[in-house]
């Protein structure tokens, strides 16, 4: 435990260590503290989120060119777009038709503007179909939409030919499949409000197709749920599996993937193009369209590649971030974790699939902790046509531009983008593995570093590549030039300490953590609460002092996480409930010191 | 030879399928006394493919038309079905298989007659004594000594010849205080914790009985482990059961130690499920993993139903519970259940690799299994007759070792770069303790194996195992050595199922081979550019 004084600013909790020779300082951002009992914070305007204040010391220049990194016109052009069949439709100019849709949208190249106008005032909120993903290799493509205004028998002829349009576009299938994501059921009460789905019988050529994830009110109390089961005190295994069961999370994270499987199979195996929808077409369609991407494209598993599918399928399809995660004071039956779930997808893939993605955790752990921390500008507005009016992108910061500088944290070692089995489609076994979903304990758990595996493999065979890295340069450069290298690696030592630490440093450092027994008395221990919307070590969150005075002015730039810092931080935003227990995080502060020193 | 009798059927033509991602195997099938082959005609592959007739779990036929199935599976865990032509032919082979693979004589079995090009009988039998380990201990100690009182099995015919004993305590109070313990397991050392000087025990139950009998002997062998270790040192015993088990045990005998015969010595239960029950687990969740048509909800509802992972919970915080007794409150620690063959070596055995550093390495572990397990009279005949699938109703058999295996297995995940040993070891040491062409593993204890010269007749499975082409599979490429004690998490949120085991048929392995080798990859390129390292960086990179 330490003793200190705790600073409340407009944006961060500030708590100052009275040790007069340590006067360590923990921020904590306000934004990453929803469940919070001490303080709730509410703000009504976007202009006090802490991204308007947020000011890394980039200049101009710097910050167009983050905001220019992830480019979605590009995106298009290398998917092959615009061809033959696909073309960019202006329609949606100044946001006239649709606005929740971006501007750039890419239509069949038959599809005129009278029929996409037409299609437009037939889906929930004009949300026509329009492309998400073109595969140039067999011309079948993943469009989305939002649900037909078809009530019990309503048709409308424009947006049948706008389907015909797609299917045409795809000239090596004769069908077209429809992919309603809800469950039937939800799919037919809509029809009594004048919605609902395709009639196989209007349109020509369909395969129509439910599949069943629950929406956003269910998934809601489902993570309700199973946070409550990660809190609980001591569970025994069964409470904890039963738990996790009745949660359901696990039935609903599956059921999203089922759905991208589906998808990408219909459009590596069969070549055909398919129209996905569920209500409006900004959650579960979202979910669906890039999970199912995702497996199909082996660039949207690189570094780069993932920031441009959240950029295409979320951001610039109007993914209600500002209601979904509760950025601003709203509606709560609005909020609902549905890009935490892909984020878990995603997850669930990389342990089944080890070396296809150019990314590790850590990386997804960043982006789902940014969605909620509103320290970047990316994740907030509802659409591109509120984010434009707000002039988003001239008065805040891009998160892709930070994660991308800082890239040698997020990088997974074992990525192999040449072997067989992750160069293309990525291949899942078809018989129902159940076993294949496992808790996310490194998420759901993120602060509780002693159920955390105590070693991290992704670290330690980053250091060891790194030495090699090193090593060999220094093989190949002469005597002279050596002791130069040396010099500037010292220097990077000085900037990034962990970073260019040897191996067995790391190795060591890691065993610190080891160095104390949990309780394996069974007695009642003290959990603290938390929830995905807290945050986490890495940015602007913690900072010590050290941050503040080193030269780096990005107040992010604190990505270790090997230093004694992250223990405070899994402390601090339960709003110290907590009873440091024996493995309180100060010890080994002081081992890493000592360690960092000598 | 005897087994010429049961083997019905010389050969048949049939084809292999190994499970959904191995291509079947077509060619002539042979029965041997030991083994079942698969040649694959001459055109094909000239490799055979070999199946130990013992590793046969439980066999099931079924006949269609002029051919025939049979599909075996394994005490490995793996399923094979056999497409044989001709009904004759299935059947005659089936019954061959049932007949030979359920022999229960020792002395006939592979083992002894497994001579494998390059290995020396009798040549690695020595190669992790206890004795040396125990010798060290004295030295150092200066409180202990080997006993021979054992030499010929009349004390304890479960324990090995000779015992680490408290100095103090001479031979004939030894031989009293194993009558006054079951299957005469009186107190000896498993472990010494020299950073703390506390030493690590075990021991079968007390036969107290009905009429609360002491034994002044054991109670003297009690407290000269206390004064040995330092003056007013305490101690701690941990009983595997509860406290009503453990209460209720003196109606047949046994019983546990009264808090006033044993002063500085604190009783702690917990409660640790052998036998059935934990034989019963390990079926179900056998079975829930090759049960691929359920839902995603009745998945985890099974995994809870089968309790295996409750086990794993239990045996990892009683084994930490054991090791932070030692290492934090610098108490001695007794462990014993009620035989002290099944759980206590459980906890013996896991608090030693949390707390001993040399038992992570390779050799550590070896001699660790040898000297905890082996030696330490597990019964591994009794216990592994049969493993997961066999119909017959289990007698002694119990996953105990496994369990162990298991908890090992999390270990290694929570501490990816603290084990000098991979997953492949942990599999190879499951695989060969339930089917073995060594004789490590055979007989219940080291009385037995004296009996029917187990070290002059077979190979030792150590021996098999130091094969440098064994290297690769069974050692972690991650391993960086750690002098410290390695505290695993003992919650749920920590624990996985052990899926390289228990799916082992059901899953594809490549992803996780595909990583492995790229994991090799980036470590033995290191270890190349380092070896090539002419300047000072070397230093940076030295162990």
């Amino acid at each position: 435990a330490a003793l200190g004084t705790l600073y409340l600013t407009a944006t961060h909790v500030i708590f100052v260590e009275t040790a007069p020779d340590t006067r360590k300082e923990t921020w904590v951002c306000l934004f990453s503290m929803s469940s919070c009992h001490i303080m709730f914070v509410s703000l009504m305007k976007y202009e006090e989120l802490y991204c308007f204040s947020f000011n890394p010391k980039l200049d101009r220049e710097e910050r167009e060119q983050g905001w220019m990194l992830v480019n979605l016109s590009e995106e298009y052009k290398r998917m092959g777009l615009p061809n033959d069949y696909w073309q960019l439709s202006d329609v949606n100019r100044e946001y006239r038709v649709c606005d929740s849709y971006p501007t750039e949208l890419y239509v069949p190249k038959s599809a005129t503007a009278h029929i996409i106008v037409g299609s437009s005032k037939f889906r929930s909120r004009r949300r026509f179909p329009a492309l998400s993903y073109y595969c140039k290799d067999n011309h079948a493509s993943i469009c989305r939409s939002s649900q037909p205004l078809s009530g019990f028998s309503a048709r409308c002829l424009e947006d049948e030919q706008m389907l015909q349009a797609i299917r045409k576009a795809n000239p090596g299938s004769d069908f077209l499949y429809v992919v309603d994501t809800r469950p039937k059921l939800n799919a037919m009460a809509n029809r009594a409000a004048g919605k609902g789905y395709e009639n196989e019988d209007n349109y020509s050529n369909i395969k129509f197709q439910f599949i069943g994830i629950e929406n956003i009110h269910v998934m809601r109390n489902s993570l309700q749920k199973m946070l409550e089961v990660c809190e609980l005190k001591s569970p025994s295994m069964s409470d904890f599996l039963w738990g996790l069961e009745n949660s359901g999370w696990l039935r609903h994270i599956k059921a999203i993937m089922d759905a991208g499987i589906f998808i990408a199979k219909a459009v590596s195996e069969e070549g055909a193009s398919v129209l996905v929808h569920c209500s409006d077409g900004w959650d579960r369609t979202a979910q669906v369209c890039s999970v199912a991407s995702l497996l199909l494209e082996p660039h949207y598993r690189t570094l780069k590649g993932f920031m441009v599918l959240i950029e295409k399928d979320w951001i610039s399809f109007g993914h209600k971030f500002t209601h979904r995660y509760g950025n601003l004071d709203g509606d709560p039956r609005e909020i609902s974790p549905v890009i935490d779930q892909f984020l878990e997808c995603v997850w669930q893939l990389m342990e089944q699939f080890p070396c296809a993605f150019e990314f590790n955790e850590r990386f997804l752990i960043h982006i789902q902790h940014h969605i909620y921390s509103c320290q970047f500008g990316n994740f907030l507005c509802n659409s591109q046509k509120e984010r434009q009016e707000l002039k988003i992108q001239e008065r805040t910061y891009s998160l892709w531009a930070h994660l991308w500088k800082n890239r040698v944290d997020y990088l997974n070692p074992l990525f192999r983008a040449d072997h067989s089995q992750t160069r293309g489609v990525l291949h899942l076994p078809t018989a129902p593995c159940n076993f294949m979903y496992k808790f996310w304990n490194g998420m759901y758990n993120r602060f509780e570093k002693g159920l955390q595996p105590r070693q991290s493999v992704t670290d330690y065979l980053v250091a060891v590549k790194e030495e090699t890295q090193q090593l060999e340069e220094e093989l190949e450069a002469l005597e002279e030039r050596l002791e130069k290298i040396q010099k500037v690696q010292l220097n990077r030592t000085k900037v990034r300490s962990k970073q260019s630490e040897p191996s067995k440093h790391s190795g060591f450092s890691t065993s610190d953590n080891t160095n104390t027994p949990q309780d394996y008395s069974g007695n009642v221990k003290s959990f603290p609460s938390r929830s995905p919307s807290q945050g986490d070590e890495d940015s602007a969150l913690i900072l010590t002092q050290d941050n503040l005075k080193s030269s780096d002015p990005d107040l992010s730039a604190n990505s270790d996480q090997e230093s004694g810092v992250e223990d405070l931080s899994c402390r601090s935003p339960s709003g110290g409930e907590c009873v440091p227990s024996e493995d309180s995080g100060k010890d080994r502060d002081s081992d890493e010191a000592v360690f960092l020193t000598a | 030879m005897e087994f010429a009798e049961l083997i019905r059927t010389g050969q048949a033509q049939a084809e292999l399928l190994r499970g959904p991602e191995e291509p079947p195997l077509r060619g002539t099938l042979c029965i041997t006394g030991h083994h079942l082959l698969l040649s694959p005609g001459p055109q094909a592959t000239p490799d055979l493919w070999l199946l130990l007739l013992r590793n046969v779990d439980s066999i099931e036929k079924r006949v269609a038309g002029d051919s025939g199935t049979i599909t075996l599976r394994c005490k490995d865990l793996r399923v094979l079905q056999l497409d044989i032509e001709g009904v004759e032919a299935t059947l005659d082979i089936a019954r061959s298989i049932e007949a030979l693979s359920s022999l229960e004589s020792v002395i006939t079995s592979f083992p002894f007659f497994y001579r494998p090009k390059g290995l020396r009988l009798g040549d690695a039998w020595h190669f992790h004594p206890p004795e040396c380990y125990y010798k060290r201990v004295a030295r150092e100690t200066n409180a202990w000594r080997l006993s021979e009182a054992n030499e010929d099995f009349s004390l304890c015919p479960s324990y090995p010849r000779a015992v680490i004993v408290p100095r103090a305590v001479d031979d004939s109070a030894l031989a009293r205080s194993a009558r006054f313990r079951q299957g005469g397991r009186f107190p000896v050392l498993s472990y010494y914790h020299a950073p703390s000087g506390t030493v690590l025990l075990r021991a079968g139950q007390p036969l107290t009985g009905p009429q609360k009998r002491r034994c002044s002997e054991d109670e003297d062998l009690l407290r000269a482990v206390l004064a040995g270790a330092r003056p007013g040192a305490r101690g701690f015993i941990v009983d595997t059961r509860s406290p009503q088990a453990a209460k209720q045990a003196r109606m047949t005998g046994g019983g546990t130690e009264a808090k006033a015969a044993y002063p500085g010595w604190k009783r702690l239960h917990r409660l640790l499920e052998t036998g059935r029950p934990l034989q019963e687990s390990f079926v179900r969740l056998v079975e829930a993993c090759g049960d691929l048509e359920q839902s995603m909800d009745r998945w985890l509802n099974r995994l809870e139903s089968c309790r295996w992972l409750s086990h794993v919970k239990e045996t990892l915080s009683t084994a930490c519970l054991a090791a932070q007794s030692m290492e934090q409150e610098g108490a001695c620690v007794l462990v014993h259940g009620a035989e002290g063959t099944d759980s206590t070596l459980l906890i013996t055995s896991l608090a030693q690799l949390i707390l001993d550093p040399l038992s992570r390495t390779m050799a550590g572990f070896q001699e660790l299994i040898e000297r905890e397990w082996v030696q330490a009279g597990h019964p591994f005949q009794l216990r592994c007759a049969h493993s997961a699938f066999s119909h017959a109703r289990p007698k002694h058999e119990a996953p105990t070792f496994l369990l162990f295996l298991d908890c090992v297995w999390q270990l290694g995940r929570q501490f990816p770069l603290s084990l000098e040993f991979g997953e492949g070891m942990l599999l190879a040491l499951f695989d060969h303790a339930y089917a073995s062409p060594f004789g490590t593993f055979l007989c219940n204890n080291e009385k037995e194996r004296c009996l029917c010269e187990v070290r002059t007749r077979t190979h030792s499975l150590w021996s098999g195992l130091s094969q440098p082409k064994e290297q690769r599979k069974l050692r972690n490429p991650l391993y960086v050595p750690n002098p410290l004690a390695i505290w695993p998490s003992a919650e749920p949120q920590s624990l996985r199922l052990w899926q390289g085991l228990f799916l082992r048929g059901t899953r594809p392995p490549e992803p996780s081979e595909v990583a492995w080798e790229k994991v090799w990859q980036i470590v033995t390129d290191q270890e190349k550019t380092e070896g090539s390292q002419p300047t000072d960086s070397a230093s940076e990179a030295g162990p």
